[in-house]
């Protein structure tokens, strides 16, 4: 309770200086002066929820210029969660994003005060991210590495350097530490009156008290919303409510799914040490101890994320509750032994209070930003994860760009709102998968691991009969996927147990399956795809797909078209397959976490026209990638039809039956490049053409792949995948793809303005694969995604995924090579003898490996090396 | 694990010197781990091995007044042949019985170690002996995980939860745990608990075998179904000898709560049924028309059942198994600790030396123990009142000796025990023409001393009636191998503290105290500690016995302790712990509280 003194105390010391003559008179301040100013009418924006992330988002709206805002809190101004949270601003993050948006907030608090006058209680102290075992060492440096070439100072420390930082930390357990200089704390609540101070000063309206009982929508678009103290008609609604996002996002005639879930969160503050702690005593995170520690007045303010969470409100509550919440010191235990483990000097200090502040968490542990694929004009930015200090400035500015813009000026997919679907809005998922999520937060991440509620969720009608020949699962977008199969006599739980940065124990399982691709036939369950179709009564799907597609999509009937669906910048938003199943209608593939991205997207551009039709067939096939040189025999003898390239040409699409299953959708090509057939079976027939194929193919060698060996394949052959790879922010002619663009197809297509700009100017940066030159896969580090490319010494850009290629003994990366100008940090073009003509490096954890950087993928290479094989071994039947 | 029976003695020696001591006096309570064994209960050896069986039973008090230090019982014991010692515990082990005279064995027992003892072993080289043991003994020593203690513990647990009507469980119980913990092999002790279905009310009870366990098994099955008949008014009973006499199907009386392991001779069913009808037909005939008063039944039930045991013995039977089998149920005996509960009427009544005790919780939250049952042993001034005026003057000296009766049988009531009950004429008739196994055996042979006026044993109990009050929140029915290892006060402070704490273990709350970051993580621990210890046990009566067994000197519970007390050999565990048999009752006390409430 102490603490919500304090902020009340601070709260009407702020108050006078808020109301100064020159700052807006729309404002309502404490609760002492009734009556409240009535509410506008109309507004161009209504923002919901007055903490630090609905201020931010206000806060930045203004600053771009839009100025009929109003911000709605169902309380006080900065009353929930981030009245209570610990306020360290820290740049250490596991994705490029989130670690521009805490830069950014960062940099943003440090000058507020400055520009608002109110004190935010910004200390730079830098933070200290502890490491008691190897591998954590490995993840701090992985970091550390992203973080130098951000230009954020950082540093790799011994534990001796350690106890020269921090006066009471005990360092005989760690292996070494991360030192961010730069990092800071704040006083959250404060941050969060100055952005309103500043918000309100460029006009936004701010009303404390009035909450939002449902948002009114029509035709798929924000009307306006329903408060307790009447309507406002409004354009654009943002949902910045915290906890309450989910519950509000329901309560829509519509409902808009916020996947997000609150989870007790506890904190300790103490009185005052005897010789009072400094207050730029550095934070102090303990990942391993799952804690973290700052100075508080004089004292210490400590809290972590358990590994048993208490997750709350799954029923929904009102605001009150968030009040009333009771420590739980038996809860709390562990995380004390860890504080006086790694302070044991602090045994004689005086509790003063046990915060219990609830944060709210997401599925997948990022936040949620963006528009609602379902209601136009329907923002989000919610779920933080508990990080909301550190975020909510970038996250507020992202999002108020995207609303004005039409998009934000980073690439934000990893926290759109439509990577997630409707699946993952059921309070059961979401009550299970948090209490994974937040001890996760301080959990080593390792490469590929996956999470383990939630599951078994979407699978294909396969499931069973590759589980029981030992599929190892990961999930995508719900869905169940093969990884790899386990032969039949391996140890089974050291293998789930395989967490490492090091070569993983799979290794050998995949290569085999790579090995069958490549020389034999193998089957691989993709179900998991996005397979839409699109038709009409004349020409419609034809005129409105050459609009939205790059690619010409006027092709034969059978023929498949790869190509891309940009933006108006020309960039990715989805990258397809489409096959003309005739005249007038077609089938569409995209990736898996496309489902509902791409579904707005075309319901977005597409003309309202009852004879379109688009439809979501995702559900109605079992699709089935059969893959390698014998995968032809296999479909000829199972379908009395050749197969051969004569008889059925490349990107080759038809109908036909398989065993005794008709109208199975046969389509020639692979997502790796490898020769080989999609087949999209409806799913009752799914279980008799898979048993019939492993049946027949037995002969061929046929057997069970997965994700592993396919992802493995893909890379070598330098396929990129949307997601991964390309983004919103790549387009074609800077991933090696404009042979898929037709420029003068005769009909325009969005973005086709800006990559005939591009064409003429020149790319910036260039999709480049990297083969690894003196890199051990036994003994280094592996490399996963992320990791600076160096050429010629400088930083020039990140991969965005690698593999260990088993037909080149070697790993492959492939990243985004750019050209920045070495004063003005410009990107200047890049062009393919710039690539060509650099030495480079990769920087994993640190550790600089030499790579040899390709534009094309060598196809000729793959073929001249068989044909070698086959001369030896010619050679040596010779003999 | 052993070899031979030295070795076994060894480590169970070792054992003694090893265990922390009980925290009130370190000797007696060596003696009293020692001794169990022999100490108890009756005094009549089985085996050839007689003689020396009074030898150890006897010598330990002694030593106890001797030898204040608990370590010097080590070398002592080490001094008399080990071999010696192991065959009298391995022939003493499960019977509760000793000496024939217990002069005899006071003589024996002088000359022999301790002489020793003197000469060999002065003082001061008591601990290097126990050094030395120690040190061998080390390598021996393995240790049970905590899940293999678990599964030992919780072998025999049972719990029974009443069930609800409409979500309201309108019985004044919520239900029982029930365990029991071996000594004995087999165990000697048995449990019974039903739910009477012709009247109201529920009947548990625990049964003390001695002398084997063919007592405490018949009167486990039977005692129930004699009080629950004594309890059904005349028409239940008109209704139930008619559908007996036109083979109608019969109105169930009770419906048994069971653990797997606790089962019915079906042999002896026919005979036992027969028994049976013949009481009811008696009650039919003797038709009062007075409605039955619960405490009269009890004690009808319990006399009733002693004199059909008595007299099924003297019949005999044409079937040889079940011949020998009524034998052997006379022969041996048991004790009885029944509790009936209706509504707010708790009745208890009780033979022998079991205990049952009320757990009631004062406003403050404190638990505070109720004794409902008074032990016939001994140590109760008026059961030796009793036994002495119930017996001429000249036997004044003799029919109590050695705090047993007659010098043997520890409890003075009992079921069964036919040798303290009839006549030395019937007695030699019954084992004459008795089948072989039976006159071959030594104890049944044997008349005990100073035999003149029998009988010198009853089976009538004592009933004590209490009506039940919204704190009193359980009861605990349990053999003298818990209560003599655990202090009443205890017992009920930790099925206090276990069934309240199950539901809802109070917060802490700093609030305005002044607390360290040191003393709250010092709590916390502790907290986390008693909550894991207690989650262990769903079931009361195995966390009682838990605690029974793996007590250290701080009331916590110790796991090496425990883990040695639960892997001795089976031969040797009766000499450090007797059967264990504990029900825990839990009451319902918003239904006690609205009886109590219509009542007044």
């Amino acid at each position: 309770m102490f603490l919500r003194l304090l902020s009340d105390v601070r709260w009407r010391t702020a108050s006078p200086r808020w109301r100064s003559p020159s700052s807006s008179q729309h404002m309502t301040t404490s609760a002492a002066e009734p009556p409240p100013i009535s509410l506008p009418a109309q507004a161009q924006v209504v923002i919901c929820g007055g903490g630090i992330v609905g201020t931010s988002v206000a806060y930045h709206l203004s600053k771009l210029g839009w100025k009929d805002i109003v911000l709605l809190e169902q309380g006080r101004l900065a009353a929930g969660s981030t009245r209570f949270c610990a306020g360290i601003v820290s740049t250490v993050r596991h994705l490029s994003i989130e670690l521009k948006m805490a830069d950014y907030s960062n940099k943003l608090y440090q000058q507020l005060e400055q520009e608002t006058g109110i004190k935010t209680g910004y200390v730079k102290t830098g933070s200290i991210s502890l490491a008691q075992t190897q591998d954590r060492l490995i993840s701090l440096k992985r970091i550390a590495s992203r973080l130098s070439v951000m230009g954020i100072p950082c540093e790799i420390m011994a534990p001796k350097q350690v106890a020269q930082l921090h006066p009471l930390i005990n360092i005989h357990d760690l292996v070494g530490a991360m030192y961010v200089p730069e990092d800071a704390v704040v006083s959250s609540v404060d941050v969060s009156l100055a952005l309103a101070n500043a918000a309100s000063r460029n006009g936004v309206q701010i009303h404390e008290r009035t909450s939002i009982s449902h948002v009114m929508v029509q035709k798929g678009c924000v009307t306006g919303v329903e408060t307790d103290r009447g309507q406002i008609e409004c354009q654009y609604f943002v949902n910045c409510a915290g906890q309450w996002a989910y519950e509000l996002g329901l309560s829509n005639e519509e409902p808009v799914s916020i996947p997000l879930h609150g989870c007790e969160h506890f904190y300790l503050l103490t009185r005052p040490l005897k010789k009072p702690l400094e207050s730029n005593t550095p934070t102090i995170v303990d990942l391993d101890g799952r804690i973290y520690i700052r100075s508080w007045q004089g004292g210490i303010l400590s809290g972590g994320f358990e590994k048993n969470p208490k997750p709350i409100f799954t029923e929904g509550r009102n605001q009150l509750e968030i009040q009333n919440l009771h420590e739980d010191w038996d809860h709390f235990e562990p995380l004390l032994s860890s504080l006086l483990r790694r302070m044991p000097g602090l045994e004689a200090l005086e509790i003063m209070q046990l915060v219990n502040c609830p944060e709210s968490f997401t599925p997948d542990m990022r936040c949620i930003m963006g528009e609602s694929p379902t209601v136009q004009g329907y923002f989000v930015l919610a779920g933080m994860n508990s990080a909301g200090t550190s975020f909510g400035g970038g996250a507020g500015r992202y999002l108020a760009e995207w609303m004005v813009n039409g998009c934000p000026s980073e690439n934000v997919w990893p926290l759109d709102l439509k990577r997630f679907g409707a699946l993952q809005s059921s309070r059961t998922f979401l009550r299970h998968r948090v209490m994974e999520v937040m001890p996760l937060i301080y959990d080593l991440k390792v490469p590929r691991w996956d999470f383990q509620t939630g599951r078994q969720l979407r699978t294909s009608p396969l499931y069973d009969r590759l589980d029981a020949q030992g599929a190892r699962w990961m999930e995508k977008h719900g869905f169940e996927r093969p990884k790899y199969f386990v032969p039949p006599g391996k140890d089974l739980l050291a293998l789930d147990q395989s967490k490492t940065f090091y070569k993983p124990d799979w290794f050998d399982i995949v290569g085999s399956e790579v090995k069958c691709c490549k020389e034999a036939v193998c089957v691989i369950d993709m179900s998991s795809f996005t397979k839409f179709e699109i038709s009409s009564t004349g020409e419609q799907a034809l005129e409105v797909l050459q609009y939205l597609f790059s690619n010409d999509l006027d092709v034969p009937v059978g023929h498949i078209v790869h190509t891309g669906m940009l933006n108006e910048e020309g960039g990715y938003e989805n990258d397809c397959s489409i096959a003309r199943l005739n005249k007038r209608s077609f089938f569409m593939i995209s990736p898996t976490d496309q489902q509902v991205h791409c579904w707005a997207w075309l319901k977005k551009h597409m003309p309202n026209d009852s004879n379109l039709l688009l439809e979501d067939v995702t559900w109605k096939y079992t699709a089935l990638n059969l893959i390698g040189p014998r995968a032809v025999d296999v479909l000829s003898e199972l379908s009395y039809v050749p197969m051969t390239p004569e008889h059925f040409p490349s990107l080759f699409c038809k109908e036909m039956s398989v065993g005794y299953a008709n109208g199975i959708r046969v389509m020639s090509m692979t997502h790796t490049g490898e020769p080989g057939f999609m087949l999209y079976i409806p799913i009752e027939y799914a279980l008799h053409v898979y048993n019939e194929l492993m049946s027949v193919g037995q002969k061929y060698g046929i057997r069970n792949a997965g994700y592993y060996a396919l992802r493995s394949l893909r890379i070598e052959k330098f396929f990129a995948f949307w997601g991964q790879d390309l983004d919103t922010f790549t387009t074609p002619l800077e991933c090696g793809r404009e042979f898929r663009v037709k420029l003068d197809k005769g009909t325009d297509f969005i973005g086709r303005d800006a990559l005939m700009q591009q064409k003429q100017d020149g790319v910036c940066k260039r999709f480049t694969m990297f083969i690894l030159e003196d890199h051990d896969t036994d003994l280094h580090l592996w490399p996963w995604w992320g990791e600076p490319i160096y050429r010629n010494g400088h930083y020039v850009g990140k991969t965005t995924s690698s593999a260990y290629s088993y037909t080149l003994d070697r790993h492959v990366c492939l990243g985004f090579v750019q050209n920045f100008d070495e004063e003005t940090r410009e990107a200047l073009v890049v062009t393919p003898d710039f690539i060509n003509r650099g030495e480079y490096e990769i920087d994993i954890a640190g550790q600089r490996f030499q790579a040899k950087a390709k534009l094309y993928p060598f196809s000729s290479l793959f073929t001249q090396r068989r044909r070698k094989d086959e001369m030896e071994l010619s050679g040596y039947h010779g003999k | 694990m052993l070899e031979s029976g030295c070795c076994s003695s060894f480590s169970a020696l070792s054992l003694v010197t090893s265990l922390p001591c009980f925290p009130w006096a370190g000797p007696a309570a060596l003696w009293m781990l020692a001794a169990s064994c022999c100490d108890r209960r009756m005094c009549v050896c089985p085996g050839p091995r007689r003689i020396a069986i009074p030898v150890r039973s006897s010598r330990l008090p002694l030593f106890s007044d001797a030898m204040p230090a608990p370590t010097q019982l080590f070398p002592l014991i080490r001094n008399c042949e080990i071999g010696r010692i192991y065959n009298t515990v391995c022939y003493c082990h499960h019977k509760h019985l000793c000496c024939l005279s217990p002069h005899l064995a006071h003589n024996h027992l002088r000359c022999a170690p301790q002489k020793k003892l003197a000469t060999l072993c002065p003082k001061e080289n008591f601990n290097q002996f126990i050094h030395a043991r120690s040190y061998v003994s080390t390598p021996q020593r393995f240790y049970l995980t905590p899940p293999q203690v678990n599964s030992i513990l919780k072998a025999n647990e049972y719990s029974f939860k009443v069930p609800e009507f409409d979500g309201k469980n309108v019985s004044s119980i919520l239900g029982f745990d029930s365990n029991q913990l071996p000594a004995n092999a087999p165990i000697e002790d048995r449990r019974s608990a039903a739910t009477c279905l012709q009247t109201r009310g529920m009947l548990l009870g625990v049964f003390d075998g001695h002398a084997g366990c063919a007592c405490a098994q018949a009167v486990s099955e039977r005692l129930f179904y004699y009080i629950a008949v004594s309890l059904l008014p005349h028409e239940t009973l008109l209704e139930i000898e008619n559908a007996v006499e036109s083979g109608h199907a019969l109105l169930p009386i009770l419906q048994w709560h069971k653990h797997p392991n606790d089962y019915f001779s079906k042999e002896a069913s026919k005979l036992y049924f027969n028994s049976l009808r013949t009481y009811w037909q008696e009650l039919i005939d003797l038709n009062t028309g007075e409605t039955t008063d619960v405490k009269e039944a009890l004690i009808n039930a319990f006399k009733r059942l002693d004199n059909d045991i008595s007299l099924e013995a003297q019949v005999g039977d044409p079937n040889s198994f079940l011949n020998y089998l009524v034998l052997r149920v006379a022969f041996s005996g048991a004790t009885a600790c029944v509790a009936h509960v209706d509504g707010v009427d708790l009745h208890i009544a009780n033979t022998g030396d079991s205990r049952a005790m009320l757990g009631v919780q004062e406003e403050d939250g404190s638990w505070s123990a109720v004794t409902l049952s008074y032990d016939h042993n001994a140590q109760n001034e008026s059961e030796i009142e009793r036994v002495k005026l119930e017996h001429p003057k000249s036997e004044e000296k003799s029919v109590v000796k050695q705090d047993r009766l007659l010098g043997l049988l520890m409890p003075f009531r009992a079921f069964g025990d036919v040798k303290f009950k009839w006549s030395i004429e019937l007695q030699k008739r019954v084992i004459e023409s008795g089948p072989d196994q039976l006159n071959d055996n030594e104890y049944t042979k044997f008349i005990p001393p100073n035999y003149h006026t029998p009988p010198y044993l009853t089976a009538e109990p004592e009933v004590i009636h209490h009506k039940l009050r919204p704190q009193d929140k359980f009861l605990v029915l349990a053999t003298d191998g818990l209560w003599e290892t655990m202090h009443r006060q205890d017992v009920v402070r930790i099925v206090g503290e276990y069934l309240t704490g199950v539901h809802h273990q109070q917060p802490i709350a700093v609030g305005g105290y002044k607390v360290t970051l040191g003393q709250m993580h010092g709590l916390l621990t502790e907290r986390r500690a008693r909550i894991s210890s207690a989650f262990e046990d769903q079931n009361a009566a195995t966390h009682l016995i838990r605690h029974a067994v793996g007590n250290n000197e701080f009331g916590t519970v110790d796991h090496e302790r425990l883990s040695k007390m639960l892997s001795l050999p089976e031969e040797l565990a009766r000499m450090y712990r007797d059967d264990i048999t504990i029900i825990v009752v839990q009451f319902n006390s918003h239904i006690v509280g609205a009886c109590q409430n219509e009542e007044f």
